[in-house]
């Protein structure tokens, strides 16, 4: 198999690299340019953990393939903060109390951010939908729910 | 009494780099020439290895080693009875026990050598049902059983690999003064820990010959001992070292792949990494025990409770694992919180041919809690009494004992079931189809050991050395904020070094609850022991009583003269350099008191336990009777946790625990087709998501423990224990059919109501004399 040469615009920077074409975009983000803050927890879709945004809206790396996400603007958790100060969802799942084991966490924010971006302020069901796609095992996402309320506010 | 620290709800020290993802986890780490390991799994569930052919794999390109059983030392591992091999020897036990392991240069081309190593099997007799299992004429899983090592006198018959009895007062008795029995059979089903991260290792080898396991555990001690007993190698020889771990819940206490990978790293030199699949997770992980159990309630017409017995049947799978501490634990938990004077409970851990199951949030509790929650609602309705009522009226006061008769002063229990009912409104009237139930819950928090040190720094910072992991569950900062509290100094300060054996004394692991109560005494003690240094320094330097003294803003100064002092810069400087050494202060914390009456104990492989913690979950639902599906309208858990040192915490492990039982009662389950997980996959096996979560009210309940710290006791596991009785309870108030198997799927549901009888296989087992 040949490997293509494309360009990838990931947290405002653009990046041009070689990649397979059976490679995911997570296998990109983590292994070519070190962006682990994206997780992996089944790689079949399922969990959510690997989200990151594809022109604003969530998708789940694991499940996308890298050459065909050419030319969209990515952003992935380590975009979020800006110089050092963090992102106010991300202040906020800490002020919340929204974070344990941060596993499902980068995923999580990043599908909040989604979620605010396109509606400032959401009611609880909106919320529940927002993060439908995204597990976490350790909060009950109670918390979570919190945090994105916070966030809106 | 005042406290800067305990008791605030402080930003969690680990929170920021989890929230900008900079926080690392065991797939996030990698090494110069590191290599990928992949486990080749039985797909037998009993069979004999006749021969293994590595040629065709060993040809492929990029594949460096690859290692069965005949290529590593023959060391048996395991919590309580040595029976686990790293690579099946001779036999397989279950579909999914490592059988070979492969190291290549990438992940792909690790999975494609696996599949080109060649095992021909002659299959064995299987045996997947415990009441099978226990049959005289049973296939014999572990032929050598009794050879095996064992940490503890384990009672052990055929497939019984341990059987735990306790006797208190005269059953026989106790029945004949009951003037109502209640007594039915349970079972319950197989959970998955389904921690978002899957488990993983890396091992390498330094230049001195010491290995390093970087290893997603709840034990970095554990990881050490398990690897130097299955591969033989001192444990002076390994360092363990652990990154962040995305969850546990008990699944991570003892190895998975971590000596898989020692042994792939000892064969190559080079650095292995190896991380289960999401499907290697829910084929070979440590699931919950499933259970089949009998219990017998005996109570007067008045309600009080005078006899119980019970026979527990855990199925732990083709090896032992956590199972015998499982069952003896559950056991020990199914008195409940409640006073009986005549008992007699037995747990049977039981191999079968199935995955391995091992410790989960509960350790056997939600089990016979199920069982034993829904005896006492069962008898409510005969007795025409309200449960709640019924269970207040034998629940643990103040100095009532334990199972072994330990003297029990922290109890707010009926806090908790008082608290727990009110929030729902409990004598309110209901809807139709609605019904509410409730759940009490007894655990520990006090389990054997942690030791701490507190370093003085020369600069007068704080370090604090202790092998605790967390989780997540928030112990890096309750422990963070017991010594802020002691030396009055911020959490900034303190350096907490925690997931290196070679840098922190040792701690059993996260597990039990019990890190804010066990390890908190520790850190507790040290920094103590370290304050009273750092005060007998200022006192010789200033030539004052020490009892004059006192600490401000990390500065030891007379009490009436704020001008004579030294600051914690100083002290820690003239310690370091001029006078008295650098101040350490030390704890090595153990569990040992109140011991255990064990006259009417036996085969429990534990010491003594204390640290007594209660809850209760309370909930109300409402069944639509055309589907059987259960809606979760309101639910509330309320907890005794001695004093709550971070509430926000508290309140995430209970709402996080509520949410894990919610799984365990309505739909999670791993499913077989004799020994094969058919569900292996988030899509098949379903954990609670965003759109199920009911609402749960978190109650604190503070009944002060004098043997905690601050009062404090632990809260970790007992926040799912109740949740799938009071499930189950609450659907009988709500349409009059009791739910006797978990999970309470609407199919069980619709049967119960269709008045479709259950049919748990009753085989004479019951009848036998244990
Ligand atoms: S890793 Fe689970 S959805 Fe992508
Ligand atoms: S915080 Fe652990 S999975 Fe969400």
């Amino acid at each position: 198999m040949v490997k293509q040469e494309i360009q990838l615009d990931v947290n405002g920077k653009s990046y041009s690299i070689s990649v397979f074409p059976q490679e995911t975009l997570l296998e990109v983000l983590r292994e070519n340019l070190g962006l682990i803050g994206t997780k992996e927890g089944c790689s079949e879709g399922e969990c959510g953990v690997c989200t990151v945004l594809l022109d604003g809206l969530p998708v789940r790396s694991c499940l996308l393939l890298a050459v065909d996400v050419r030319g969209g603007k990515i952003t992935t958790i380590e975009g979020l903060s800006e110089k050092g100060v963090l992102h106010p969802i991300q202040k906020a799942f800490i002020e919340h109390g929204a974070i344990q084991c941060g596993f499902c966490t980068p995923g999580m924010i990043l599908s909040a951010k989604a979620l605010l971006d396109g509606n400032p302020f959401p009611s609880e069901e909106e919320i529940r939908i927002g993060l439908s796609g995204n597990l976490c095992r350790c909060t009950g996402y109670i918390k979570i729910f919190k945090a994105v309320q916070g966030a809106a506010l | 009494m005042d406290y800067q620290y305990i008791g605030k709800s402080i930003p969690k020290v680990d929170s920021a780099q989890k929230a900008t993802g900079t926080a690392q986890y065991i797939n996030d780490l990698s090494f110069p020439n590191m290599l990928w390991g992949k486990v080749l799994r039985s797909i037998y569930p009993h069979a004999e290895i006749v021969h293994i052919d590595k040629s065709k794999a060993e040809r492929l390109p990029g594949v460096k080693a690859i290692i069965t059983a005949q290529d590593i030392p023959d060391g048996l591992y395991g919590p309580f009875i040595k029976d686990e091999p790293v690579l099946a020897r001779g036999k397989v036990r279950y579909i999914g026990e490592p059988v070979a392991a492969v190291a290549a240069i990438d992940r792909e081309t690790a999975e494609e050598a696996i599949q080109l190593v060649e095992v021909e099997y002659d299959e064995l007799p299987s045996v997947f049902d415990p009441l099978e299992a226990m049959k005289s004429d049973a296939p014999l899983i572990h032929e050598d059983l009794s050879s095996y090592f064992c940490i503890f006198p384990a009672v052990q018959e055929g497939n019984v690999c341990s059987r735990t009895t306790f006797v208190e007062g005269d059953i026989q008795q106790g029945f004949k003064e009951a003037g109502l029995i209640v007594e039915e059979t349970f079972r319950t089903h197989m959970q998955h820990q389904s921690y978002m991260e899957p488990s993983g290792a890396i091992a390498l080898i330094d230049p001195s010959g010491k290995i390093i396991i970087h290893s997603s555990t709840q034990g970095i001690f554990i990881t050490q001992s398990r690897v130097s007993e299955s591969l033989k190698i001192p444990m002076s020889k390994i360092r363990v070292i652990a990154p962040n771990v995305g969850g546990g819940f008990g699944g991570k206490i003892e190895t998975n792949v971590q000596p898989i990978c020692v042994a792939l790293a000892q064969k190559t030199g080079l650095p292995i990494k190896v991380v289960l699949t999401r499907e290697e997770e829910f084929t070979a992980g440590r699931p919950r025990h499933p259970t089949t159990i009998w219990g017998k309630l005996g109570l007067k017409k008045d309600g009080t409770f005078v006899a119980k017995e019970m026979i527990n049947i855990f199925d732990t799978g083709a090896y032992s694992d956590d199972g015998p501490g499982v069952t003896g634990f559950g056991s020990l938990m199914a008195r409940g919180p409640y006073r009986i004077p005549n008992l007699k409970i037995v747990g049977n851990c039981v191999y079968t041919n199935k995955v391995k199951s091992g410790a989960f949030r509960g350790f056997g509790n939600p089990q016979t809690g199920f069982a034993s929650e829904s005896l006492i609602d069962m008898a409510a309705k005969e007795l025409n009494m309200d449960p709640l009522d019924l269970r207040l009226k034998n629940a643990l006061v103040p100095g009532d004992h334990s199972v072994g008769k330990q003297t029990i002063h922290s109890v707010g229990i009926m806090e908790c079931l008082k608290k727990a009912a009110e929030a729902l409104e409990w004598k309110q009237k209901k809807g139709k189809c609605r019904g509410r139930g409730i759940a009490a819950v007894n655990h520990i928090s006090g389990l054997l050991t942690v030791s701490a040190f507190v370093r003085i720094n020369e600069d007068g910072t704080i370090s604090l050395h202790v092998g605790t992991m967390d989780i997540g569950q928030g112990s890096d900062t309750i422990l963070t904020q017991i010594v802020a509290e002691e030396l009055g100094v911020p959490l900034e300060d303190i350096n907490l070094i925690s997931r290196d054996t070679d840098a922190a004394p040792y701690t059993w692991a996260t597990s039990a609850s019990r890190l804010t109560y066990t390890g908190g005494n520790a850190v507790r003690l040290a920094t103590i022991d370290a304050r009273e240094q750092l005060l007998e320094l200022a006192s010789k330097q200033l030539d004052e009583n020490k009892d004059d003294l006192m600490i401000q803003n990390k500065k030891i100064f007379v009490k009436w003269d704020p001008e004579k002092g030294l600051t914690f810069h100083q002290l820690g400087a003239i310690s370091c350099w001029v006078k008295g050494g650098p101040i350490v202060g030390k704890s090595s914390f153990m569990v040992e008191t109140p011991p255990f009456d064990r006259s009417g104990f036996s085969g429990f492989p534990f010491g003594t336990m204390t640290g007594y913690i209660f809850a209760a979950q309370a909930v109300e639902v409402e069944v639509d009777v055309e589907t059987g599906k259960v809606k979760m309208i309101q639910c509330a858990s309320a907890h005794d946790v001695g004093h709550a040192i971070h509430p926000q915490n508290v309140e995430g492990q209970i709402e996080g625990g509520f949410v894990q039982g919610l799984g365990y009662a309505l739909t999670e389950e791993i499913v077989f087709d004799g020994g094969k997980v058919i569900n292996p996959s988030f899509a098949d096996y379903k954990i609670p998501m965003a759109m199920d979560i009911p609402p749960i009210t978190p109650i604190i309940v503070e009944a002060y423990d004098e043997t905690g710290p601050y009062g404090a006791k632990g809260l970790g596991e007992p926040g799912l224990v109740g949740v799938a009785p009071a499930i189950a309870n609450a659907i009988y108030d709500a349409i009059g059919v009791r739910i006797k198997d978990l999970p309470i799927t609407p199919e069980k549901v619709l049967d119960a109501i269709k008045g479709k009888k259950v049919t748990i296989p009753w085989t004479d087992i019951w009848k036998k004399n244990f």
